[in-house]
């Protein structure tokens, strides 16, 4: 608990409150109780309810992308149109655009990308399920390690090993003297470093994004059925959650935005060799 | 797991489980976008794309045909134009032709029928000049003859007197012609007078 919610405690302690305080959220929201539980080659699986808001979100935006191709025409419909726009914006804006002219062939996988992330965050502001599944860490994991695995095998069979390494050892450009820094800065970026700040830069801000409104939720209740003065509060704190919920739009798109681009971003270091 | 357990748990070490779980949602997601859902797109761009070069392609054919059929058209009112202006030139030469040629027949035919009415007058002169002399000199002898009283019998003398005769009223016609006459415009009226052959 950080300091400020200790304040924040303390003070409305001191109110004469029978229900002892508010009591802020923890880190248990992510843990939700498991709906099935079974082992498979020792390997433990909880299915819980962020499980299946991600099969849903999943399952969501397959549905909707099949349908938007299903029939599809010259002249397209409402929800081709939406798809098309979609997977446009993903094609043209970052395949071709970021990952350069060998960039076509990886529109699908980073379509993909976009489209997981961004239902998947979507779950975080639905009504009912209300957590992002990229809020735990394993979902921002698997992508990240997707991308590490595609970059580094695109590099691989673009440039060579040889030259694929040696260029991410050595940067080209740089004085002798400067390689023993330069060596392992880089060599840690690429192999280690960039896999690990999209994992975590994705499920930070929806786990933060997620915090975020419950404490306002809550304490929107909270102030609500305190029983007190701080009735008068809650205005602010139900204002805020609400003003907190359009942020989440935003960085809804935006993390999915930046996903997709930064992972393109390293895809076109890796079809172009360094210079 | 127990909310117990969740307070101490770390949110950066997910259990393998939730990781395998979510792998293969996202490889789900991953196969049908590849498989189905970018390839139908694809699809749909190169259709589309097709299709706006495809009615680029065709309104240039049908621009260029549109020309063609022009400068056809254009070529034929030349051809057609030039054809009535050569059609009106013959006509106007063959007409031009067609007088001549019936002003020179007419000319013929008049030049002809002067001629004809030439010879016929001269013709029926000479018959008047040759009745006429024989005439005269008959009568001019039968009125010498009862004159004188004395018949000229021989013929053949006589008609050599006769004739000589009338030779030297021709010379002195001939010299006092253009005197006693009116002249060669009035010749015709002397067809039934004396008129010198060559006066007219």
């Amino acid at each position: 608990m950080t300091a400020s919610a200790l304040a924040l405690h303390s003070v409305l302690a001191v109110e004469s409150d029978p229900g002892g305080g508010f009591s802020p959220p923890t880190i248990a929201e992510f843990y939700p109780e498991p709906l099935a539980e079974f082992s498979l080659f020792g390997i433990a699986f909880a299915i819980t309810r962020i499980t299946i808001i991600s099969w849903i979100a999943t399952a969501a935006i397959l549905a909707l992308l099949v349908l938007a191709v299903r029939k599809p025409s010259i002249v397209p419909g409402k929800l081709q149109f939406l798809g098309e726009s979609g997977y446009s914006l993903v094609r043209d804006g970052i395949a071709r655009d970021i990952v350069g002219p060998k960039g076509l062939p990886f529109a699908p996988f980073l379509a993909s990308l976009f489209f997981f992330i961004l239902a998947n965050n979507a779950m975080s502001i639905i009504p009912f399920a209300q957590i992002s599944p990229n809020a735990k860490f394993a979902w921002p994991l698997v992508l990240a390690v997707a991308v590490w695995v595609l970059y580094n095998w695109v590099g691989i069979r673009e440039q060579g090993a040889k030259r694929y390494f040696k260029d991410a050892a050595v940067p080209p450009g740089v004085p002798i003297g400067a390689l023993v820094l330069v060596t392992p800065i880089e060599l840690l970026q690429v192999f280690v470093i960039r896999p690990f700040t999209l994992a975590v830069r994705l499920f930070a801000n929806m786990f933060a994004g997620h915090m975020l409104l419950v404490v306002f939720s809550l304490g929107t209740v909270y102030l609500l059925t305190v029983g007190n003065f701080s009735v008068i509060f809650t205005p602010f704190a139900f204002l805020m959650a609400l003003v907190m919920t359009f942020f989440e739009v935003l960085v809804i798109v935006l993390q999915a935005y930046v996903f997709t681009v930064l992972t393109a971003t390293y895809l076109n270091g890796a079809v172009e060799p360094a210079h | 797991m127990s909310i117990l357990a969740a307070e101490s748990a770390n949110p950066l070490l997910p259990p393998w489980g939730e990781i395998i779980v979510g792998a293969i949602t996202f490889a789900i997601l991953v196969l049908v976008v590849v498989k189905f859902v970018a390839p139908r797109f694809e699809q749909v761009f190169q259709a589309r794309r097709e299709a706006i070069e495809g009615g680029i392609e065709r309104a240039q054919a049908m621009q260029a045909e549109a020309e063609a059929s022009l400068a056809q058209y254009r070529a034929q009112l030349a051809e057609a134009q030039a054809e009535a202006a050569k059609i009106r030139d013959d006509a106007r030469a063959e007409g031009q032709q067609i007088i001549e040629q019936l002003r020179a027949q007419a000319q013929a035919e008049s030049a002809r029928i002067v001629a004809r009415g030439e010879e016929q007058l001269t013709a029926s002169r000479q018959q008047v000049v040759t009745e006429l002399r024989g005439q005269i000199g008959t009568l001019a002898v039968e009125l010498a003859g009862r004159v004188v009283g004395e018949s000229l019998a021989d013929d053949a003398r006589r008609s050599g007197t006769v004739d000589r005769f009338l030779d030297d009223l021709d010379t002195m016609s001939a010299t006092t012609g253009t005197a006693t006459t009116t002249g060669p415009a009035d010749g015709r009226g002397g067809s039934t007078a004396y008129v010198p052959q060559d006066a007219r």
